[in-house]
């Protein structure tokens, strides 16, 4: 196992930048997801690791290898594909076996290695099918298998469970989960599906054209979004972003009543970031709202979901805006209702909507 | 949304929109079209059982009017196509009949022995048979080949100027044979081609290079690029996955393409007619030759022809599977 290092890493193809300059240090054992919409570079950039495409410019440190301009077949990594990849004409034990005999192994250390594998992901007695004749999710195993059975330097996984039924990519999902526990390899897994990467991750690398937006844990991806695009883009529904305007310690959001007095911790930056007043994005979760009767906030009840354990109310908070709560599931909110609110101080967000970058709260001692 | 309040969850469904095959009226159809069938079949069918059944007829059988259709089959026309005889002389006549006899005679030497005749060697028509294998096989080889390179270069890498390098390949094709003959008659003398089997099958070679490189580079684009990714990525050269997870693959195809080389090299007339005299004549030309010698021989033609039709015959048989799957190819599995 090793690190994966790309220092100013970029992909043209032709005029168009797929990937733009990029700097990732992948540490050994880590499990990072590049997360993000689809055109975004994310499947290039896990490409680029392989050595299936090549890069522009930059650097690839796989170890202590320079691997830039090396096959991919020199590289020692593993890539598991969408839709697969296994070969048709062949069983899948020979599938499974094939990386080892590329590797010139003995007979009895490829039947060893295929065994070991084949119990590890519970596909002993699929061994002599051919993958045609596999369910989607036994694909998937075999080809996780033929990926492990090498002992590579890195993982790389091309959205892997995206072609499959949901039921079973929940299932998949924690086997993977749970393999890379056992392995303790570094992997990199691309997905657009931000569940996934929340539930897998230790480290979500979001990109959106061609840039990576935010590079961090889950939870600082999902509470601390570095910008209004991973703010959107993480949660589902996202984070609420409503525009107002920032004055002396309140944020207002015009045509409205609404005040919201900033919390300790944000002033100090809030007015360096906007020079005193102004323009500033609120952003809050929809679970950090708190339905209160005397709650600085209030807006109608546009629309309300239930969701199955909590509800999630749409309320206009003024004529362009619209922001999600989530509320007790047994409590019925009429449409047309007025509620009032109040969001929680440590999870109330604040964004400048010129740079639409995160403004950070002052680091309290 | 009209058309969903219409089939949408709140009407049941009270009629199949499926045929049921089971009515007399789709059972009429289904008949019919069997019949239909069954008729364009036999249509088809009678010039293949006139040559056949002419091929193993006598020669006053073959022309008789009405014609004969219960009569004793005989291998006198092969007899005629593949041997050289002479009218024996009253003495061999003796010693072969002699022979006969004994049960020493061959079964060729009996039949020509029934016309006081005697085989004093193989005929022409063998040799040039033997150039139609040599020929028809070796630039089918050589074709498919070249073709498997070239299509699966064209398919996976970016070849600078690739659509008019494709389309030139391709408007070979577009002269008739008929009309490149007498330039490539020229050329071929003067390179000293002309009559030999080098000649032709580098000549059945680049006609038929065009269909091939075509169709492979058709069948290989149907092969999803991750195949040959995940090779590369297991440990594999270029190379090596192509020959060991590519090529398996395009099977179907290098079958189908190699049938259609080898019906074209195989049936080829004009090229064969204008090109080769003695050494590479291949036996498309010279099945009506034998037209000329001293009245029509009908038997030996049919029995040239069906000896003929034999071989392409047994490998399309052999081919048959990968023929079906490789001529749908892309049109089913999508």
């Amino acid at each position: 196992m090793a690190t994966i290092k790309l220092q100013q890493v970029e992909k043209k193809f032709g005029d168009f930048q797929a990937v733009k300059p990029m700097d990732l240090t992948i540490q050994d054992g880590e499990f990072v997801v590049l997360l993000g919409p689809s055109g975004c570079g994310k499947t290039t950039t896990l490409r680029m690791i392989s050595g299936l495409e090549t890069v522009t410019t930059g650097t690839i440190m796989l170890g202590d290898r320079n691997v830039t301009w090396l096959h991919p077949s020199e590289r020692d990594v593993a890539f598991v594909f969408q839709f697969y990849a296994l070969y048709p004409h062949i069983s899948a034990r020979e599938n499974i076996s094939f990386p080892l005999r590329a590797q010139g192994e003995s007979k009895d250390v490829i039947n060893q290695r295929v065994q070991e594998v084949a119990a590890l992901l519970r596909i002993e007695h699929l061994l002599n099918q051919r993958p045609g004749n596999l369910s989607g999710g036994d694909q998937q195993r075999v080809a996780l298998a033929r990926a492990l059975v090498r002992r590579p330097e890195a993982f790389l996984m091309d959205e892997p469970l995206g072609a499959l039924d949901a039921d079973f990519r929940e299932t998949m999902r924690a086997e993977i989960k749970q393999l890379h526990i056992d392995q303790n390899a570094t992997t990199v897994y691309v997905t657009h599906d931000q569940i996934e990467a929340m539930a897998m991750g230790d480290r979500i690398v979001v990109m959106s054209e061609a840039v990576v937006q935010q590079a961090g844990s889950p939870h600082e991806v999902y509470y601390d979004p570095a910008n209004l695009f991973v703010a959107r883009f993480i949660g589902s529904p996202g984070m609420n972003l409503v525009s107002s305007v920032y004055s002396q310690g309140v944020v207002s959001i015009p045509g409205t009543e609404n005040r919201y007095s900033v919390p300790d911790g944000w002033q100090t930056p809030i007015n360096e970031t906007l020079e005193g007043e102004g323009q500033i994005v609120l952003g809050f979760r929809p679970e950090a709202a708190q339905l209160k009767t005397d709650g600085p906030l209030s807006g109608e009840v546009y629309a309300s979901e239930l969701q199955g354990a909590f509800s999630v109310l749409h309320v206009n908070v003024n004529t362009d805006d619209i922001v999600h709560i989530r509320s007790d599931r047994q409590i019925d909110y009429p449409i047309g209702t007025t509620l009032r609110f109040d969001i929680d101080p440590q999870m109330v967000r604040f964004f400048d909507p010129g740079t639409e970058a995160g403004i950070k709260r002052e680091v309290s001692q | 949304m009209a058309t969903f309040n219409e089939v949408g969850p709140g009407k049941p469904v009270t009629e199949s929109s499926r045929v049921d095959k089971l009515t007399p009226r789709s059972r009429f159809s289904h008949g019919m079209r069997a019949i239909i069938v069954i008729v364009i079949a036999i249509v088809i069918l009678i010039p293949i059982f006139v040559m056949v059944n002419t091929a193993f007829k006598t020669r006053p059988e073959v022309v008789s009017v009405p014609p004969k259709v219960i009569y004793t089959p005989t291998l006198e026309g092969f007899v005629l196509l593949l041997t050289e005889r002479a009218i024996a002389s009253p003495a061999t006549l003796e010693q072969l009949k002699a022979a006969a006899a004994e049960g020493e005679l061959g079964l060729f030497d009996r039949i020509a022995l029934e016309s006081g005749q005697e085989i004093t060697g193989p005929s022409q028509y063998v040799t040039r048979l033997r150039n139609s294998v040599i020929i028809a096989g070796l630039s089918t080889i050589a074709s498919v080949v070249l073709a498997v390179f070239a299509g699966y270069a064209f398919s996976r890498y970016q070849v600078k100027g690739k659509n008019d390098l494709l389309f030139f390949i391709l408007s070979t094709r577009f002269l008739p044979a008929v009309v490149v003959t007498v330039p490539l008659f020229l050329m071929y003398t003067q390179l000293e081609l002309h009559d030999t089997h080098i000649g032709m099958i580098l000549l059945y070679t680049v006609f038929n290079l065009s269909l091939a490189v075509w169709l492979m580079k058709g069948f290989f684009d149907e092969i999803p690029t991750e195949y040959e990714e995940a090779a590369l990525v297991d440990g594999y050269s270029r190379l090596q996955a192509f020959f060991r997870i590519v090529l398996p693959q395009a099977a179907t195809g290098v079958a189908a393409t190699a049938v259609f080389c080898l019906i074209f090299a195989w049936n080829e007339y004009a090229f064969a007619l204008m090109l080769t005299s003695e050494v590479a004549r291949t036996a498309p030309p010279s099945i009506p030759t034998m037209l000329g010698r001293g009245g029509i021989e009908w038997t030996a033609i049919a029995a040239g022809s069906l000896g003929f039709l034999i071989p392409v015959v047994i490998v399309v048989f052999l081919l048959r599977n990968y023929l079906l799957r490789g001529v749908t190819f892309g049109a089913v599995r999508k």
